[in-house]
């Protein structure tokens, strides 16, 4: 005989989970009293929404289902944020709620709050278990869901009652979906036609996405670049999917992607598009995305294939059955014309080069940036928060190492760099975490310094700090007429004496000439360690594709100039 | 254009309202949803009427088979296949029309199913056109309320 959170932490154990992160409360009491007994290390959080971003980053960083528990009612709701993130960014996530009793449930009780129909368009499925004999049949098959496929987040609400409920659990037959019907592929007779495209392909491109590195298909990947020499630009959530110090890595595409990436999806003739689904952050206008090129779209969710981009080639497998098939095929070769189109793109990126130096007595972002890079261990985990830094560590952090970059790509959510850190620390024990987060997202979530510091997590937090709120800031004074409305951030508090309240160490940056020895004191030290960075607050983000343009139509500054110019990719 | 899908999921609490938000969410227009049990208890049938161009049609199929409780789903619209709507319509009815309605209730084989001092309740199934002929018919003696089902459609012979 067992009880249902005898059973759940049984299961958790089984499936190899170690660490758990969470926040107790009246509805999930009687799960942590065996919670408490169990071997899975449980972290507590100082807010449930950490616990969702920070059970996010060590499945990113793991590549296994992150698990956040929370009590009912307020406890669930302030999951949801973090459950939005990982849905849209497909992030396995496992997300235990407590809830009031079965006979309590549609009566308004104290911190009721209905948690599955909350979350039903944000997870791959949601479960209120209504008596115990489910439990076991919904773990095995909320587990499968979440890993399965495209991985994305679970929830499993469970009623009070039934934590202590008790039942002979395995005499319970669970069920599993094997219900679904299969539906026809015709990837084995597209196969032989996207061969001979990509083989004679006079600007080929692959588009590296986010699906690559939850497949797990790096080398795959690095095996088809090195055959055919086509070179690779990705999505946000496609770095590190190909290691950017290779020659043909050209770099992150999109609003704000680099000069010679987009240039080179605005003229690429066959693109192979691996693991991602046209984000209009990455496609401009949809209506008429490279209406010229030949499109292959190869991903495990048959929903993406045309939905966003009408595609010649969509092809559902999962990414490393297709790499299977294509690398088998002896008839894909380099094609003939792929040294003047490599040379081309050598052009561009003499052109358009992203600026390496910096004059003047403000310190730079990117400059911090760069010289984090420079110093700091290569298998280091990059995490970023989201706005202008996220994309200044996009364009100026090359990732070579496998899971080693973080981001909140497609929800975009502010708040997530520090608990999604925590988890990244948890998930690999003995890496150091490296976070940059902006002066206004640090401020959504700063209550887990405490966490940081109960743990001595080895997480360097460089505040990017130019005491607004960068990426509004852009828009509004390109967009908006310089109407700077609600974008300013007063200074304070002072980070310095902040890190002292929770008794870590903080030094601040002021000026370019002390940014390396501040940068090297920070990676030498042992432990946290916060790095306030004062940088300029002028600076903008380029390139820039202006929302609903074309990838190849950018506006920036290039080499020495000093005023915004375009550059059109037609 | 319009599409019939015939979507079999699972007979649980809660289904429904997932595969209406799913439209919802998403942006597609139902036209008419229907649901009820099959012959298998465990599982439900829903007929799903959905207005919108191919490539909705296409995200609509894709979306329902990714929900979990979906088991299967089929476009039957170029289908063979019978199409019911039910219909009940409150006519006004005094001495001198009530001759008139039962004699078109009978070219429609529709049925009378009540009758009140100054109404007649009728009740009509068939598929939509029948249905809309049968409103037409009745109007111009003045119908007092109206309810309809959506579709509920089975394709013949098997397949």
């Amino acid at each position: 005989m067992k009880n249902g959170a005898e059973y759940i932490i049984e299961f958790l154990e089984k499936k190899g989970v170690e660490v758990v992160f969470g926040y107790p409360g009246g509805q999930i009491l009687n799960f942590y009293e065996y919670l408490g007994r169990s071997n899975l290390k449980h972290i507590l959080v100082r807010h449930e929404q950490a616990a969702a971003h920070a059970a996010c980053g060590y499945a990113r960083v793991t590549g296994r289902p992150g698990v956040c528990i929370a009590t009912s009612g307020p406890g669930a709701t302030n999951l949801v944020t973090g459950i939005a993130d990982a849905y849209l960014d497909s992030i396995p996530m496992i997300a235990i709620t407590g809830q009031v009793k079965l006979q309590d449930i549609g009566k308004d009780s104290f911190q009721e709050a209905d948690i599955t129909g909350i979350t039903t368009p944000i997870t791959k499925h949601s479960y209120l278990i209504q008596e115990l004999s489910q439990l076991p049949g919904v773990l095995d098959e909320a587990w499968q869901v979440a890993t399965k496929g495209r991985p994305g987040p679970v929830l499993i609400d469970v009623p009070k009652d039934l934590f202590l409920e008790e039942q002979d659990m395995a005499a319970i037959h669970s069920h599993l979906i094997t219900r679904k019907v299969a539906r026809e592929d015709n990837t084995e007779k597209m196969m032989p036609l996207i061969v001979e495209r990509l083989s004679q392909a006079k600007r080929p491109l692959i588009l590296a996405g986010g699906g690559v590195i939850s497949a797990g298909a790096w080398d795959a990947l690095a095996e088809l670049v090195q055959r055919t020499g086509i070179p690779v630009v990705n999505t946000l959530m496609g770095k590190g999917a190909y290691p950017e110090n290779q020659p043909l890595a050209l770099g992150m595409v999109g609003m704000h992607g680099l000069a010679p990436a987009n240039l080179a999806l605005s003229h690429c003739d066959v693109l192979l598009c691996l693991g991602t689904r046209f984000s209009d952050r990455v496609t401009g206008n949809r209506r008429n995305f490279l209406e010229k090129a030949c499109i292959i779209h190869v991903d495990t969710d048959a929903a993406e294939l045309q939905k966003n981009v009408i595609t010649d080639f969509p092809v559902h497998r999962d990414l490393n059955e297709f790499f299977k098939i294509l690398l088998e095929d002896p008839a894909l070769v380099k094609s003939e014309a792929n040294a003047q189109w490599i040379s081309r793109i050598h052009q561009w990126q003499k052109k358009y080069k992203q600026p390496t130096e910096f004059s003047g007595p403000l310190l730079k972002p990117q400059a911090v940036i760069q010289a984090v890079a420079r110093m700091a261990d290569p298998d280091s985990v990059v995490v970023t928060d989201v706005g202008q830094h996220q994309m200044f560590v996009a364009q100026n952090y090359p990732i070579s190492s496998r899971r080693g970059f973080l981001t909140s790509g497609g929800l975009g959510t502010m708040g997530f760099g520090l608990p999604a850190a925590m988890g990244a620390a948890f998930g690999r024990p003995g890496a150091e975490i490296l976070l940059f987060v902006g002066d206004g997202g640090f401020q959504m979530t700063l209550q887990e310094l405490a966490t940081i510091r109960e743990y001595r997590l080895p997480i360097k937090i460089f505040i990017m700090n130019n005491g607004n709120l960068g990426m509004i800031r852009q828009w509004q004074g390109l967009f908006f007429e310089k109407h700077y409305v609600a974008s300013d951030l007063p200074a304070y508090p002072d980070f310095i004496k902040l890190a002292g309240a929770y008794d870590i160490p903080a030094v601040r940056i002021n000026a370019p000439a002390e940014l390396d020895e501040k940068v090297k004191l920070a990676l030498e030290t042992q432990g946290p360690m916060l790095i306030d960075c004062q940088i300029e607050a002028n600076e903008y983000v380029f390139p820039m594709v202006p929302p609903g343009g074309k990838p190849g139509d950018m506006i920036g500054r290039w080499q020495d100039e000093t005023h915004i110019c375009c550059i059109s990719g037609e | 254009m319009r599409h019939t899908f015939a979507v079999l999921v699972e007979n649980n609490p809660g289904v429904l309202s997932r595969v209406a938000g799913l439209f919802s969410r998403r942006g597609f227009n139902i036209e008419s949803l229907v649901v009820g049990e099959t012959e298998d208890k465990t599982t439900s049938r829903m007929t799903i009427v959905v207005e919108g161009d191919e490539r909705v049609l296409e995200q609509v199929s894709k979306q329902l088979n990714k929900q979990i409780e979906v088991i299967k789903v089929n476009d039957i619209t170029d289908d063979e296949s019978v199409n019911r709507q039910l219909a009940l319509i409150r006519v006004a009815a005094d001495q001198s029309s009530r001759q008139e309605i039962l004699q078109i209730t009978e070219i429609f084989r529709c049925r009378i199913v009540d009758i009140g001092r100054k109404s007649l309740i009728v009740e009509a199934t068939g598929d939509e056109i029948k249905i809309q002929a049968i409103i037409e018919s009745l109007k111009p003696f003045g119908i007092q309320e109206l309810v309809r089902t959506g579709k509920v459609a089975m394709v013949r012979g098997v397949k």
